[in-house]
């Protein structure tokens, strides 16, 4: 049962423009210390795959940065280990791909060379706008229980729960667990299944459906090779049951976000110590607080300093929390300085942001007020 | 594969460390947390890297399991190198029969042939049981312009103190001619640091010559030095200012994990000119519970907090239940204190539990000392340890 794992690093770019404009999906700084895709590399890496493809379209400096060798996920390796996929755009005219992709199917035949050379059973693919803790090898198991041709991981929702901003991709299962009708919608009220973007697919298939789709000129993975087979081919939905979430806009990133502070987040994210979640370690020091810091109900990450007041607050690696300060509903990511006398709500601060001594800033829930990476305010 | 290096360090660090009793009867002294995530050997490691010098020869000999782990192949240090690196250099056997580490002088002696394969110019001795930043680049500058056969560190201690250390009397070039261990009439304040940087011809000479002496306690600070200034050989004192505590004992490892504390501590880990590097527990972000009151403290990643912390140094993934308080303490990694309990004036080492309702120690200020308890042990529900009481399991 040995698989690598392709990792789409760009997919959902575009449903989160503010973070985005200068990374891509997979490196959006999340819970403190993480990047999305840490979330995908640690299931992987948990699951025993140790060979892992990263496909990258565009702004990737901040991904490969991110990732440098691997071996913070244990994944510098002689043999597999992680490599970077950049777009493979051929040389000459009528070659096969002599454009960057547009679709995850053209991303997938850009992979092609790192498919037919991995030498596994399975490939797990897998996007960066979910996040949750998976042993894959379950799903690997079911999958051959279940003689699939395709195993999708769902997680069934209350639609009215977790709205999300936009049209998701819906499963619809039937009793024995497959997959009967895919679609994209905006549901707002009851119980749907939401494809977290994971799946699972036997090499020689995926090699199959590759070359079939190079033939026929396909341009969509799930149109053209999933949805078309829904009645011939054996496609089924596993069924997560953990603690999901999935980032669609800044406004799911805010609330996501801040579902962290539940326990049942943190106990199911991060409580199981054999399936810990992976990060580039920056050897901060640990955090400090003064004594007149108030905290409570925060995620704190090392290298900050507190000297003021946090409440249901996020706050990043090397953070600096100012005298007479009161930061509230807000996520500052890393470095930011916030002054003294300062107050926050509802504030997303990307890295490096700066607010000056006696500012006083909010935004709402549903519209958390953004300052941009490196902007002093 | 060897390349030449101009200077090799030689990293003693098989002490016992036996005034600090029940939290190095698992571990050697280096290996002794500190800061929250940090052991002590991070700090003279740190200094290395920082310093350029990337060859590191660790000797170990007592309980080296946690502290071979823990060095591992030397990455978190940047020390995982083709050429040098960090290695560990455990005792062995020879051609000659099999010998333990006699002394500091006899630990160097058997891995001559470690520096010599690095065709090294100079060998800086250091160990592994104390809190310091320092430039060995600065030190070693200093070694080669002064032309000296030996450069010892030294440090201003209060006359007071002086006969804890070994002192050194110098001329005005900082050229040293009279040193006594530990004198009863020190006169001078001129600390051995412990730290000695050696031209490695001379060092091989007189480390022959002292294997050679059955009276001998093969010890850098009561032979090679005495024998090498008895000889005329050039040695030079090299005076550090900054912050250096030794942390051989309770109080003294206490005392050192509180400077840390503070609006301007007595030693900053926030530098990032000069980062001390510690290996990762994988381990999520600390969470501060709604009714949780955090001041004055040092809080490390994987903790969480439900009571409240003060004055105190907590390491990776500490829990603190409901209404529980931690107060003038040192917690070590994985330290639990379940709801309720109160801890004061304490250290607690790795994976202790202190149930419900119990009471570890007395408030400083009324303490007749630390209380400590040491690696796994765990203090039952509503139990009490007194003030200055010595916990360890059997």
């Amino acid at each position: 049962m040995n698989a690598a794992g392709l990792i789409f690093s760009n997919i959902h770019d575009r449903t989160i423009p503010e973070l985005t404009r200068i990374r891509t999906m997979a490196s959006i700084p999340f819970g403190c210390r993480y990047r999305l895709i840490d979330f995908a590399l640690s299931n992987m890496v948990n699951s025993d795959i140790t060979s892992v493809g990263v496909i990258t379209h565009y702004n990737y400096q901040s991904l490969m940065d991110h990732i440098g060798t691997g071996k913070d996920w244990d994944l510098a390796r002689r043999s597999g280990g992680i490599k970077i996929l950049p777009p493979f755009v051929a040389a000459y005219e009528n070659a096969v791909a002599n454009k960057l992709y547009a679709s995850r199917l053209e991303a997938l035949l850009g992979a092609q060379n790192f498919i037919n050379r991995c030498g596994t059973d399975f490939i797990v693919l897998s996007d960066c706008d979910s996040i949750l803790n998976i042993d894959l090898k379950d799903v690997m198991r079911a999958h051959i229980r279940n003689d699939a041709y395709l195993t999708i991981v769902t997680k069934e929702l209350d639609a009215a729960k977790f709205p999300g901003t936009r049209p998701r991709d819906l499963a619809e299962i039937d009793a024995d667990g497959r997959v009967t009708a895919l679609s994209r919608q905006k549901v707002d009220s009851g119980i749907v299944n939401v494809c977290a973007n994971i799946m699972v697919i036997r090499r020689q298939d995926l090699q199959k459906a590759l070359d079939d789709s190079l033939a026929h000129g396909y341009s969509s993975f799930h149109r053209d090779v999933i949805g078309q087979n829904l009645n011939e081919k054996r496609i089924f939905a596993y069924r997560y049951d953990g603690w999901y979430a999935q980032i669609d806009s800044l406004e799911t990133y805010f609330s996501t976000s801040m579902s962290l502070l539940s326990e049942e987040a943190r106990r199911d994210l991060f409580g199981d110590p054999n399936r810990n979640i992976y990060t580039k370690i920056r050897n901060s020091a640990p955090a400090k607080y003064t004594a007149d810091a108030h905290v409570s109900n925060s995620l704190v990450a090392d290298g900050c300093v507190v000297e003021g007041t946090v409440e249901n607050s996020i706050l990043f690696r090397g953070v600096h929390i100012g005298k007479g300060t009161v930061v509230r509903n807000s996520i500052l990511l890393q470095d930011t300085v916030v002054g003294d006398h300062v107050q926050l709500n509802c504030v997303i601060a990307d890295k490096n942001a700066v607010v000056r001594d006696d500012r006083l800033l909010s935004g709402h829930e549903t519209m958390p007020f953004f300052i941009g990476k490196g902007i002093s305010v | 594969m060897f390349r030449k290096k101009e200077c090799v360090a030689m990293l003693l660090a098989g002490g016992q460390g036996s005034r600090l009793y029940a939290l190095t009867k698992k571990t050697a002294k280096p290996s002794v947390s500190f800061g929250g995530k940090y052991r002590i050997i991070d700090f003279t490691l740190s200094n290395c890297v920082n310093s350029g010098v990337d060859t590191v020869g660790v000797l170990t000999q007592y309980q080296p399991l946690q502290l071979n782990d823990y060095i591992g192949n030397g990455l978190p240090w940047d020390l995982d190198r083709t050429f040098g690196g960090v290695k560990i250099l455990p005792p062995y056997q020879g051609q000659n029969g099999a010998d333990w580490y006699r002394g500091t002088a006899n630990a160097i002696w058997q891995n001559m042939q470690f520096i010599d394969q690095y065709q090294a110019d100079y060998v800086l001795i250091l160990s592994g049981d104390h809190i310091y930043k320092m430039d060995y680049a600065k030190m070693l500058d200093f070694h080669k312009r002064s032309g000296a056969d030996c450069t010892i560190a030294v440090i201003d201690v209060p006359l007071s103190e002086a006969s804890r250390f070994g002192i050194m009397s110098t001329r005005e070039d900082g050229s040293i001619f009279k040193f006594s261990e530990k004198p009863k009439n020190p006169d001078s304040t001129k600390a051995s640091m412990g730290i000695y940087i050696f031209n490695r011809d001379k060092l091989r000479r007189y480390l022959a010559a002292d294997n050679e002496d059955p009276e001998s306690s093969n010890d850098f600070g009561k032979n090679i030095i005495p024998t090498m200034l008895a000889a005329g050989e050039k040695m030079m004192a090299y005076p550090f200012t900054g912050y250096w505590k030794d942390v051989g004992t309770i109080d003294s490892l206490w005392e050192a994990n509180m400077d840390l504390l503070g609006e301007s501590p007595a030693l900053s880990l926030l530098d990032e000119g000069w980062r001390i590097y510690s290996r990762h527990e994988a381990a999520p972000p600390q969470f501060i519970g709604t009714d949780a009151c955090v001041q004055n403290s040092s809080i490390t990643a994987g903790c969480e907090i439900l009571g409240t912390v003060k004055n105190s140094v907590l390491g990776t993934g500490v829990t603190v239940g409901p209404g529980a308080v931690v107060e003038d303490s040192v917690l070590m990694n994985g330290a639990t204190v379940e709801a309720g309990a109160t801890v004061r004036y304490s250290i607690l080492d790795a994976h202790v539990t202190v149930g419900r309702g119990a009471k570890v120690g007395e408030p400083r200020s009324t303490a007749a000392g630390i209380a400590v308890v040491g690696a796994d042990c765990r203090i039952p529900a509503g139990e009490t340890v007194a003030a200055g009481a010595m916990i360890s399991d059997s």
